[in-house]
């Protein structure tokens, strides 16, 4: 299927941040469907990974592509552990998502009511996005992702900061955005997460890919012992890999 | 000593409350003169500083560090700079506003806009540190952020932007070369206050001083109490 963003292709991907090799030669296939889970310990590259498919980070070497193409396409969206919201109020932080990507003022306001309103938002439209609470900030920020009708959303671990009940809204919000058609990339620690959202678990170690299985197989019979040894909360600290 | 100070002191509360219409004149200008050359500085300084703040380019370093540097610039080597750039002899002598409150804004506004631009970039680079994640994950440029930047600052820039002001106001020794200190037409707050007070004439002296002072602890409240706000409103 060639739409513009898939099948998204990194291949021998290398990335250094910081002086440290993060990503060690990652080859990764996304042909847009399916919920992918991107597991590993603290350090092992998944955030470093999501980042660099987004573009945020530039890859030392290897190649990224995009239905065949090097240019990154705009229909994708990243939504993060603590999301940054500008000082205005949450109906506008949407807003402004949508005007800088080329949406009129009008159709701005428009699809941000609709996508603060598939997210509960509605009644704290008005009020300044960084009065809310984290569970909230962290709707609204999938509300904004969501208004930019993305064909694929990365997720760094968008439940590590909340309480049960807010990370729980989250997971919905989340399941009904892959419903709605987004494929979507997520990392998480939360193996309960994990085992209920996956269709794939892709499982880095040291930032290398160990393995890419279906969820059900990957949690009842992991194929490398890396994997294995983080289920059992078992996997030695490898002091060679700081946490990114 | 202390009798005469005292003196001097109820005869200038006297003129700023009697309303002496010398005295407001020349506060009228000064006020006039240091605001238009505030809101020039910052309409080249608050986006130049944004700029440099968010944009990596080669020889970054070199610019904040001559920006800071500028900082200190002594306001009588940019009063002789803006002297002979306005004389006669000069390249924009023709204009013939040496001597004219325009002259003042200019050197007032050349001396502003370092304070401006260079605070601006330190606020402004925290700032993008913070949101460059995000903003680039929705697609925003470096060169579109700085207005974005600029906006969500407004309330912290606002200090700045007193600071400027505080900067012009109290402006001497520029303002007396390019301005001339002519009565009636470039006589300002603290060109006054050095003349009257070299004259002795300490009661008018010591009032404008009073303005001038309440002016600017007046604006800096407000500023803090508009902070304040901005921080319970905003976060």
């Amino acid at each position: 299927m060639v739409d513009g963003m898939f099948p998204l292709e990194a291949h021998a991907l290398q990335v250094r941040v910081g002086g440290h090799e993060a990503i060690k030669g990652i080859d990764l296939n996304l042909d847009g469907r399916g919920r992918i889970v991107v597991l590993g310990a603290n350090g092992a590259g998944k955030s470093v990974l999501l980042r660099t498919l987004h573009g945020l980070i530039a890859p030392t070497s290897g190649t990224i592509r995009w239905a065949g193409s090097d240019r990154r396409p705009a229909s994708q969206a990243m939504v993060f552990q603590r999301p940054v919201m500008l000082r205005r109020p949450a109906l506008a932080n949407i807003e402004y998502a949508l005007v800088v990507n080329g949406t009129s003022q009008t159709e701005a306001e428009l699809r941000a009511r609709e996508a603060i309103e598939r997210v509960g938002l509605t009644q704290l439209g008005a009020r300044q996005a960084r009065a809310l609470s984290g569970g909230e900030q962290q709707r609204l920020a999938l509300a904004r992702a969501w208004a930019l009708r993305p064909r694929l959303l990365y997720l760094d671990e968008p439940t590590a900061s909340l309480d049960p009940g807010a990370a729980a809204e989250v997971e919905h919000i989340v399941g009904r955005i892959h419903a709605a058609g987004t494929a979507v990339v997520m990392t998480t620690h939360n193996l309960g997460l994990a085992r209920r959202f996956a269709d794939e678990i892709v499982f880095l170690h040291e930032g290398r890919i160990t393995e890419r299985t279906p969820a059900d197989r990957f949690f009842n019979e992991p194929a490398s012992n890396e994997a294995r040894w983080y289920l059992q909360g078992e996997l030695p600290w490898n002091t060679a890999s700081p946490a990114i | 000593m202390v009798s005469d100070i005292i003196a001097s002191l109820v005869t200038a509360l006297r003129l700023v409350t009697g309303g002496d219409p010398n005295l407001w004149s020349v506060v009228s200008l000064s006020l006039e003169v240091s605001l238009t050359a505030a809101v020039l500085a910052c309409l080249f300084g608050l986006p130049l500083g944004a700029w440099i703040g968010v944009r990596d380019f080669p020889g970054r370093r070199l610019v904040i560090i001559c920006l800071n540097a500028l900082l200190g610039l002594p306001s009588v080597v940019v009063g002789l700079l803006v002297y002979l750039m306005l004389s006669r002899a000069g390249p924009l002598g023709s204009l013939g506003i040496l001597f004219t409150p325009t002259a003042i804004v200019i050197a007032q506004t050349l001396l502003v806009i370092p304070i401006v631009a260079a605070m601006a970039r330190q606020f402004v680079e925290d700032a993008w540190q913070e949101y460059r994640e995000q903003l680039t994950s929705l697609g925003v440029t470096p060169t579109r952020a700085v207005p974005t930047l600029l906006f969500d600052l407004r309330y912290t820039l606002l200090t700045v932007v007193l600071l400027g002001f505080g900067r012009a106001a109290s402006e001497v020794g520029a303002v007396m070369i390019v301005g001339g200190n002519i009565d009636g037409v470039t006589r300002v707050m603290t060109t006054a206050i050095a003349l009257e007070t070299s004259k002795g004439d300490l009661p008018l002296a010591l009032g404008l001083g009073i303005v001038l002072i309440t002016v600017v602890l007046a604006l800096n409240a407000g500023a803090y109490a508009l902070r304040e706000w901005s921080i319970r409103q905003h976060g």
